[in-house]
């Protein structure tokens, strides 16, 4: 393992030269809040933000992503032949992105990329993403990402894990591809390792401890789903959501998607967008009929999902990071925390 | 602990006590700071968990066409413009008179959270009012700030904060705001050109994720099917395309129109912090001035887009 001490005075400058070859995202002051975003010429993320209000899940799975093309002149030979769209893979790089957001990529790939199935859209954008975490030293309230697998200096899915201890960033340079960025961006000033390790050890124990937040869930493998599904407390779970997709859309790890055509004149498009089981539309079938009538049935759903089928099916913790990102921005302050309590009692 | 918490709660557990009502919907104290949860009481112990503070900010009145199961009479503690909205819903068919029992409260505004938000650089951790003061902590700091002064936009032009229709008051009513110019953000918008509208709009919308909390937030919004969902047919696009963004906010304003409180629960909701009003605010002027009407206020009288009248304006079609 290789640690590299950056300069700040020099870290925009890195970014710089590293442009040849890699498009940039990061968090950006837009407005009043701050949102991922592909940064401009001479645009740099902003490396003391607090969160995002989307997680960065949108440049490897974006809201709106088109897939396949078609003509439909037939006169042209092609005619009603759907194509994939051209979408530009070179490399990207997310720099800043918070340690369980990353590892939200790994949950997300338990579903697009699978021996059995693999989903081209996701699987190049992946592979074309180089993710350069930054560790989080001031753990948020909402914070509770060590309670589910995770935490602020987790490494699991980072190529580079950038941890500030001042007036520099240490690099923990982890993967091939996070050597490649970090060497493209001229950053090669490696230092003592050992001591290195123990700054990043005592910052990362510092962290864990600040995080007040947590979230018990060991009793949830032991339940049955029947006994969570019919469980007496989703009436009041639900009583005070109003159904929009807030939750799942500021979600990091949220994967499904709703797929659309689109013809104007000769031509066709096919694309997905974000879908939320909040939505009466997610569940509806062509005949009228819809299992997920109400609103309880779709707040048991999302968390029945994340709490219970998903840690059933794939063996690989819960389907949550613990961002926090849900019960900030819930309108009605609908809190998973207090909900995952509820069914672990 | 707001003054008018213990009087909710006591209200609450006498009307569930003598059966006035099944169920009382009021708020239930949030779980991170500055938020609150809309909450339905079924008894007197449920009642304990009532609360009041100035960031009750949503309105009420969006969750009475949910309950089904109700035999006798629903209670709601209902602020000035959530008793505007139960008058609409009234109006409009949706509920009876006779099956509400109104706990009304005579408010005195919502702070605006995500104002105070920005006087920190990082999280707001406790927050707390006493009087007019507002009491806001995070970790490195704490600010003692004049409620008045951070409002919601909404609540500062507001001349409706006494409930319209209630069986009890929660306490003595309370003066009304007298503005002067409850148009001048309207007017500004008007003054534009036709390119610095669209611009404006434009930029209004562009952060819009389509979650569709300011639409699920009103209790205006309770159509069955909203025509962004329709399938059958389709009327708008689906995904980020900003003129499907910019249909549906445009569509649902005028959906709106003759009907909207002004209470500012679509912005309170708006994950992205968009400043929907922008658009109701335009219509609820044009009733105002065309039709001399403000929603809500009289159960007895008819929305003007639901009435003919000879003399109605016609200045658009001539």
């Amino acid at each position: 393992m290789k640690i590299i001490k950056i300069d700040k005075k020099e870290w925009e400058q890195g970014l710089d030269k590293s442009r040849k070859e890699y498009h940039l995202f990061g968090a950006v002051k837009d407005k009043d809040y701050y949102l991922i975003q592909a940064l401009g010429d001479k645009v740099y993320p902003d490396m003391e933000s607090s969160d995002t209000i989307l997680s960065p899940k949108s440049v490897i799975f974006p809201q709106t992503e088109k897939m396949l093309t078609a003509n439909l002149d037939e006169a042209q030979d092609n005619h009603h032949i759907m194509e994939r769209v051209e979408t530009d893979y070179s490399p990207r790089a997310v720099l800043g992105i918070k340690p369980y957001d990353a590892k939200a990529f790994k949950i997300l790939q338990l579903n697009f990329d699978t021996e059995e199935f693999k989903d081209p859209y996701f699987c190049d954008a992946y592979a074309a993403t180089t993710l350069v975490g930054l560790a989080v030293n001031n753990p948020g309230q909402f914070d509770f990402s060590t309670s589910v697998d995770t935490g602020p200096f987790d490494e699991t899915d980072l190529d580079v894990l950038l941890i500030d201890t001042g007036n520099e960033y240490l690099a923990k340079v982890i993967t091939d591809k996070g050597e490649n960025f970090i060497s493209k961006c001229g950053f090669d000033n490696q230092t003592d390792e050992k001591n290195a390790l123990e700054t990043i050890s005592k910052l990362k124990k510092k962290a864990e401890k600040a995080i007040v937040s947590t979230v018990s869930h060991d009793k949830l493998n032991g339940k049955t789903i029947l006994e969570l599904y019919n469980a007496p407390f989703w009436d009041d779970i639900a009583f005070s959501c109003i159904n929009c997709g807030t939750c799942t859309y500021v979600c990091p790890t949220c994967w499904c998607f709703d797929i659309q055509d689109e013809t104007k004149d000769k031509s066709c498009i096919r694309f997905r967008n974000w879908d939320t089981c909040m939505s009466r539309l997610f569940t509806e079938h062509a005949s009228g009929h819809n299992p997920r009538e109400g609103k309880t049935q779709r707040v048991r759903q999302r968390f029945m999902h994340k709490l219970k089928y998903f840690p059933d099916k794939y063996d690989q913790g819960l389907m949550c990071v613990g961002c926090g990102r849900c019960v900030k921005h819930c309108p009605v302050n609908i809190d998973i925390r207090e909900i995952c309590e509820q069914m672990n009692s | 602990m707001h003054t008018y918490t213990e009087k909710i709660q006591n209200l609450a557990k006498d009307v569930l006590k003598q059966g006035k009502a099944e169920m009382v919907i009021g708020f239930k104290q949030g779980t991170i700071p500055m938020a609150a949860n809309p909450f339905v009481a079924k008894n007197e112990n449920d009642a304990d968990n009532l609360i009041w503070s100035s960031t009750c900010g949503l309105n009420l009145a969006n969750y009475l066409p949910g309950i089904k199961k109700c035999e006798g009479k629903i209670g709601i503690i209902a602020k000035g413009c959530d008793s505007r909205n139960i008058v609409t819903h009234i109006v409009e068919n949706k509920i009876d008179r006779e099956k509400l029992y109104i706990i009304g409260l005579p408010c005195t505004g919502m702070v605006d959270k995500k104002q105070i938000a920005l006087l920190f650089d990082d999280e707001i951790t406790q927050f707390s009012e006493e009087g007019n003061t507002l009491i806001v902590k995070s970790e490195t700091k704490e600010e003692k700030i004049n409620k008045q002064e951070y409002l919601r936009s909404n609540c500062k032009t507001c001349t409706h904060r006494n409930p319209v229709i209630y069986d009890e008051l929660v306490s003595d009513l309370v003066e009304e705001q007298i503005i002067e110019d409850q148009f001048a953000d309207v007017k500004k918008i008007e003054a534009m050109s036709s390119e610095e509208k669209w611009d404006f709009f434009d930029k209004l919308t562009e952060d819009c994720i389509r979650c569709y909390a300011c639409r699920n937030a009103c209790p205006l919004c309770y159509c069955p099917t909203c025509f962004v969902d329709e399938s059958g047919p389709q009327w708008v696009g689906k995904g980020q395309n900003t003129d499907d963004i910019k249909t549906f906010h445009y569509l649902r304003a005028y959906h709106c129109a003759g009907r909207c409180t002004d209470c500012g629960a679509c912005e309170e909701a708006c994950p992205m912090d968009i400043k929907v009003r922008n658009f109701t605010r335009k219509l609820n002027k044009d009733s105002l001035e065309l039709f001399n009407w403000e929603a809500g206020l009289d159960i007895s009288q008819r929305p003007p887009l639901d009435t003919y009248q000879p003399d109605d304006p016609d200045d658009f079609i001539m």
